[in-house]
C-alpha cells in the first residue's frame, strides 16, 4: 500500500504522522527548517514561498500556541491565514466534518492545519480529498487525539540535532503520561527513525500504555534508573483534561515521585538538555528550578517549532 | 568552445571593479559559484567588510513548478543592509531571474544605497531587462539553451569555468 502521506512522486503530500515516514524526508524538512531560522533576525519577516495561497487552520481542539506557531508559520511565507475555531461553530449546529472541508475548499483553501480530539480526522480529510480528486490541498496534522502530533515531534528533532548534532549516539528519555501523550508517540517514532539507539519511557504502570515496550523503548518505572547518563529529557504534560477514573493519586503526589528536580535532574549526563512540548505544569511533571534552569530548551524549542512548521508548509506547497 | 580561463578573467573582473568600490562595500555571493567568486574579490580588492551570501530558493519565481531545492543553504546578510553600498556577485548571468530573486531577497534586509551586479560570464539569453554592472566576458553568442555554464573548485580551492549539456 502508498504511504497516504506521499505523492506518487514520493514527495510530502500531507503530514499526518512521523510513524513510517521516510528518514529522508524527517532529514530534508530538519534541513530546510535551518536557513529559515535566520528569516526572524531580518527587518522584513517574510519569504514569498506561500503568496496568494490560503492556510486554513481547523482547529476543533483548543490549542493556543501550536495554533500561534502555525499561524506566524504561515504568514512569514506570505500565506493567508485564516482561523477557524471549529468548537464554537459550525460542528455545533450539526454539520459533519467533511462538510465543513468542502465548504473550505469551495472558498479556495490551500492547505489545512487540522487540530482534532479524535485519532484519525486528519487522514479522513486527506482520504477525501484524495478521492476527490483534489490533490492540490495539503493537510497538516496539529494533533489528532492520542495518535500523534507530527510537528511537535519534528521540532523537537530539530532541537534535538541543533543541542547534540548526531543522533546515533544518543540516550533518549520520555518521562510522565506517556499513555495519553500524542507527543510521545510521534516522539519515539521519529527518535527510532533516525536511529537513537536508546529511547527510554519513564513513568507509572498506569500512565504507561500496554506493549509500550513494541515500540522499540526501554522501559523504566523508576526515575532515579531511567534518568540514569541519559543525554536528553523529553518531559510530558500532566494531561489533567484526559484523564478519566482515578490513574493518579494527587498532582502533589505525582511530582513527588515522576516530577523532574535538579536532584533527580542530576543523574542525568552533566550536559544533557531538558525538553517539554507546553504548556508546563511546574510543580506537578517539572520543578520551576528546572524548567527555568541552564539545562532547559523549552523556549527554542518554541522557536525552531516555527521553523520547522515553515519546513513542512513550503514542502507541501511547492508540488 | 574554448572555455575561457576563470582565474584570468577574476583578475580581470577584480581591475574593473577596483575604481568603484570603496572600503565600505559590501560583497554578496549568490550559491555557490557566486559564493566562491565573491570569496576571491573581496581578497583581490582588499575589502574589510564581512562577506555576504544569498541562497535564492526561498525567493525564485519557478518554486510552483520546481518545488524547493532539497537543500537550501540559507542567506547570511552579516552587514547593515540600510544604506550600504552593496555588489551582487555571481558567476554566470542567463535569464536574469535569479539576479531579481536576490535583489528582492536583499531588499527584505533593508535599503541599500546602491546595488551593482558583478559576473564572470554574460552568456545571454535574457528574460528580464537586468544588466551588469561589471562583466569580465560577454559571449559573443548566446549560448544554446540546454546548455550551462558553471564555476567549479577543486581541492586547492582554484576555479575552472565547465560547460554543461544537459
Amino acid at each position: 500500500m502508498r504511504n497516504p502521506q506521499l505523492n506518487k512522486h514520493g514527495e510530502l503530500q500531507h503530514l499526518l504522522t512521523l510513524d513510517g515516514l521516510p528518514r529522508g524526508i524527517i532529514t530534508q524538512i530538519l534541513d530546510t527548517a535551518a536557513p529559515f531560522t535566520e528569516v526572524a533576525e531580518r527587518e522584513v519577516k517574510k519569504l514569498p514561498l506561500l503568496r496568494g495561497k490560503s492556510v486554513f487552520n481547523l482547529f476543533f481542539e483548543n490549542s493556543t500556541r501550536t495554533r500561534t506557531t502555525f499561524e506566524i508559520a504561515a504568514k512569514r511565507l506570505s500565506a493567508d491565514v485564516i482561523n477557524l475555531n471549529v468548537s464554537t461553530s459550525s460542528t455545533k449546529k450539526g454539520e459533519t466534518l467533511l462538510d465543513t472541508v468542502d465548504n473550505l475548499c469551495a472558498m479556495q483553501a490551500d492547505m489545512f492545519v487540522v487540530r482534532h480530539e479524535s485519532s484519525g480526522a486528519p487522514y479522513l480529510i486527506a482520504q477525501h480529498l484524495e478521492n476527490t480528486g483534489r490533490d492540490h490541498i495539503h493537510v497538516v496534522n496539529a494533533g489528532d487525539g492520542r495518535h500523534a502530533h507530527p510537528t511537535q515531534g519534528l521540532l523537537d528533532m530539530y532541537t534535538i540535532r541543533h543541542y547534540k548534532k548526531e543522533f546515533h549516539n544518543l540516550t533518549v528519555a520520555i518521562v510522565g503520561d506517556v499513555l495519553h501523550s500524542r507527543v510521545a508517540r510521534s516522539q519515539i517514532a521519529a527518535l527510532t527513525t533516525l536511529g537513537v539507539p536508546e529511547v527510554r519511557v519513564i513513568g507509572p504502570k498506569t500512565l504507561l500504555p500496554t506493549e509500550v515496550e513494541k515500540m522499540g523503548v526501554r522501559v523504566f518505572h523508576s526515575m532515579e534508573e531511567g534518568l540514569k547518563g541519559v543525554d536528553v529529557v523529553m518531559m510530558l504534560r500532566l494531561q489533567n483534561e484526559r484523564m478519566n477514573g482515578a490513574l493518579l493519586p494527587s498532582p502533589q503526589e505525582f511530582f513527588k515521585v515522576w516530577g523532574l528536580t535538579a536532584e533527580k535532574l542530576a543523574l542525568a549526563k552533566p550536559d544533557a538538555i531538558v525538553m517539554h512540548p507546553g504548556p508546563m505544569n511546574r510543580g506537578v511533571e517539572i520543578d520551576s528550578a528546572v524548567a527555568d534552569g541552564g539545562q532547559a530548551v523549552i523556549l527554542p524549542q518554541v522557536t525552531f517549532g516555527i521553523a520547522v512548521r515553515m519546513a513542512v508548509m513550503s514542502m507541501l506547497g511547492s508540488h | 568552445m574554448q572555455l575561457p580561463e576563470a582565474e584570468q578573467l577574476i583578475g580581470a573582473l577584480a581591475e574593473s571593479m577596483r575604481p568603484h568600490v570603496s572600503p565600505a562595500t559590501c560583497l554578496v555571493g549568490i550559491h555557490t559559484g557566486g559564493v566562491w567568486l565573491a570569496e576571491r574579490l573581496h581578497a583581490l580588492l582588499g575589502l574589510s567588510q564581512p562577506l555576504g551570501s544569498i541562497d535564492v530558493s526561498f525567493y525564485r519565481d519557478d518554486y510552483a513548478a520546481k518545488g524547493l531545492h532539497p537543500q537550501p543553504q540559507g542567506s547570511k546578510i552579516p552587514f547593515d543592509v540600510e544604506g550600504t553600498h552593496i555588489v551582487i556577485v555571481d558567476d554566470v548571468l542567463y535569464t536574469g531571474r535569479t539576479t531579481r530573486a536576490a535583489l528582492n531577497e536583499l531588499f527584505d534586509y533593508g535599503r541599500p544605497s546602491r546595488v551593482d551586479l558583478a559576473v564572470l560570464i554574460d552568456r545571454g539569453g535574457r528574460e528580464l531587462p537586468i544588466a551588469a554592472s561589471f562583466c569580465a566576458l560577454t559571449l559573443p553568442e548566446p549560448l544554446p539553451t540546454g546548455q550551462n555554464l558553471q564555476l567549479e573548485r577543486d581541492d586547492s580551492g582554484a576555479l575552472t569555468m565547465r560547460l554543461i549539456h544537459a
